[in-house]
């Protein structure tokens, strides 16, 4: 742009444009890099990933300490319901990972995606810079791709943040070697770590409605902490109401429902079922919400 | 196109009423033109922000429509915007963020505009408010006359065609006050248009060609400031010794609304040539030390407009 096309009067911006320069379409993605540099920039996430990571050296410890008594550990996730798996960990540390994920799944990374997607709009509404982004010009259906996209990283960071912090606990405390899957079948250590990346990435993409749902949220309030507290509050209610067996008819719809199927990774051959349903579910609570997400932002007026 | 290409901003019958039934803003007829300095007059909660947010596609109209440069708004918001600067309802920053990555963060937002230039005119926007200094603190550590700074900076990111300014002195001391007013003055001079509301009558005085006064949502007026003035008859102000004695003279002569604050006695100005005014006040032996007309101010304007004070809210 030259200050020529500064001084054109009104009814020429076409030609402005045309004149003053291309703008090539990569250019739309600085949004996207500005956002993930300013979330990962934030002493808020930097402590939310540090909690995560701090579960599996927990978990890590507590178990050293308690077989290091001479005791056995006992079966059963901390959780109550996840697989188990805690009490190979002293035969082989790289089942912290999959402890540590099963641990944290239920509420420690979804709880961690709910302040993200659902800070993601209220919280630039409640700082008063969603106008201004919108004036920029962002474009409202840009920067709710652009908040979604970054809430997936998130997801994504988050749980490699568990995977990785397991895996170096594990590494550190307990041996690593040939492993058994579920169905008591030996596998390569290596291939094991590939069935840990798996599973990480899938507990990843299990998060994905978590996300679309907060999003929504997220579009309908100018208060970021509100916001966070409903998705927050909405996901403690699903899993409640996924204990209870009179409600078993819906539980399937759950964004819960087959969360704890991961461990389906880790059978020879591995049971696909549940895996692809929980993907399905995932897919339909993004579609949903991220739909719903859309049509309220980009109607709403903008009074923050 | 049925408007004319001088036209920067121009409003049909612009209403807008919020959901619990509140009418904001009430077929406004708006029509700025291009190269001015528009002063967008009204005490609180006239309506201005609510008219400035529809401008910038913020907020959908009930009714009426609006076009900025020519194109509609908010559907045109993407190809009109980037020739926009806008500080909107005072600055609003990332308080985690330094000055400088709040500005890159916004420029990142316009999509029109060139990574490869980003931190240059960043830099460049940074230097014109005369936030060098302070570019790498945390914005959170600002005061509030920097980080008006800082929200002017991030309207100016790149050559402008409007600047919309939603009072840009808010919060700035005195000597920041004339910094900014010099700046929009200068920015005027480049070509840009500089549509500027403020609830201060004297600032919209000093610096601006056109405006406008709203109250209640309604527009009152528009147009040249020095007509808008002009459009009121000054006061007659008469300095002597002998008060007392000069009010009576002036009533005896035509003047109404007579006050008199120590050694000043100020009249509506009567019917008839003002010589003979003086000449009547110099017979009954009041010792005149001065006499004169004074011009009307906007005050005067608005208040004769409106029929009440300023700083009444709506």
């Amino acid at each position: 742009m030259s200050q020529d096309e500064a001084v054109l009067p009104g009814g020429a911006i076409e030609g402005a444009r045309k004149a003053g320069g291309k703008v090539n379409p990569l250019w739309t993605f600085g949004l996207l890099r500005s956002e993930l540099l300013t979330t990962f920039r934030r002493w808020r996430t930097l402590a939310l990933l540090a909690v995560l990571a701090a579960v599996p050296i927990l978990v890590g410890i507590a178990v050293k300490i308690e077989t290091g008594d001479g005791g056995s550990m006992g079966g059963g996730g901390p959780q109550g319901g996840g697989p188990a798996f805690i009490s190979q960990i002293t035969n082989n540390g790289l089942f912290l990972v999959f402890t540590a994920l099963a641990a944290t799944l239920p509420f420690f990374l979804p709880m961690a995606i709910g302040v993200i997607a659902g800070d993601a709009i209220a919280g630039e509404a409640n700082a008063g810079t969603l106008r201004y982004l919108l004036v920029a010009p962002a474009g409202r259906s840009r920067l709710l791709l652009t908040k979604y996209a970054t809430t997936m990283a998130f997801c994504l960071v988050a749980t490699l943040v568990v995977a990785i912090s397991a895996l170096t606990v594990g590494a550190l405390l307990f041996p690593l070697g040939e492993l058994t899957t579920i169905s008591g079948t030996r596998i390569s250590f290596a291939e094991g770590l590939g069935r840990a990346l798996l599973i990480a990435l899938v507990v990843a993409a299990s998060l994905i409605g978590v996300a679309a749902l907060g999003l929504f949220v997220s579009t309908l309030t100018n208060s970021g902490i509100a916001a966070m507290a409903t998705t927050v509050g909405l996901l403690i209610t699903v899993q409640i109401l996924d204990q209870i067996p009179q409600l078993h008819a819906l539980q399937p719809y759950f964004f819960s429902h087959y969360w704890l199927s991961f461990a389906d990774l880790m059978r020879e051959p591995v049971y696909w079922d549940d895996l692809v349903k929980n993907l399905g579910i995932q897919g339909l609570y993004a579609a949903v919400f991220g739909s719903a997400a859309w049509a309220r932002f980009t109607t709403r007026d903008i009074t923050a | 196109m049925e408007e004319l290409p001088d036209t920067v901003i121009a409003t049909q019958a612009l209403t807008k009423r919020y959901r619990g039934g509140q009418l904001a803003v009430d077929g406004l007829d708006l029509t700025v033109p291009a190269g001015s300095v528009f002063g967008f007059l009204g005490p609180n909660g006239s309506g201005k922000t609510t008219t400035i947010r529809m401008l910038m596609g913020l907020i959908e109209p009930t009714a009426g429509s609006a076009r900025v440069l020519g194109q509609p708004m908010p559907r045109s918001a993407r190809a009109v915007l980037p020739h926009v600067g806008a500080l909107i309802e005072g600055p609003a920053l990332y308080g985690f963020l330094s000055g400088r990555d709040n500005l890159l963060r916004y420029d990142a937002a316009d999509p029109t505009a060139d990574p490869r230039t980003r931190r240059t005119r960043v830099a460049a926007a940074l230097d014109r408010v005369g936030l060098t200094a302070a570019a790498g603190k945390k914005a959170k550590a600002y005061s509030l006359g920097m980080k008006q700074r800082l929200g002017l900076a991030a309207a100016l990111l790149q050559p402008r065609r409007l600047l919309v300014l939603d009072e840009p002195t808010n919060g700035l001391d005195p000597q920041g006050m004339r910094e900014i007013r010099s700046l929009i003055r200068e920015l005027a001079s480049d070509g840009t248009t500089v549509f500027l509301s403020s609830h201060l009558l004297d600032e919209i005085e000093q610096v601006c060609t056109h405006a406008a006064v709203m109250a209640q949502g309604r527009l009152i007026t528009q147009g040249v400031v020095a007509e808008l003035a002009a459009g009121v008859r000054g006061r007659l102000v008469v300095t002597t010794p002998d008060a007392g004695e000069a009010a009576r003279v002036l009533k005896e002569q035509g003047a109404g609304d007579v006050v008199v604050i120590d050694d000043r006695v100020t009249a509506e100005p009567p019917d008839r040539d003002l010589a003979d005014v003086n000449a009547a006040l110099v017979k009954a032996g009041v010792r005149v030390r001065g006499f004169g007309v004074e011009r009307a101010s906007l005050e005067d304007a608005f208040v004769a407009l409106t029929g009440e004070g300023f700083d009444v809210a709506g």
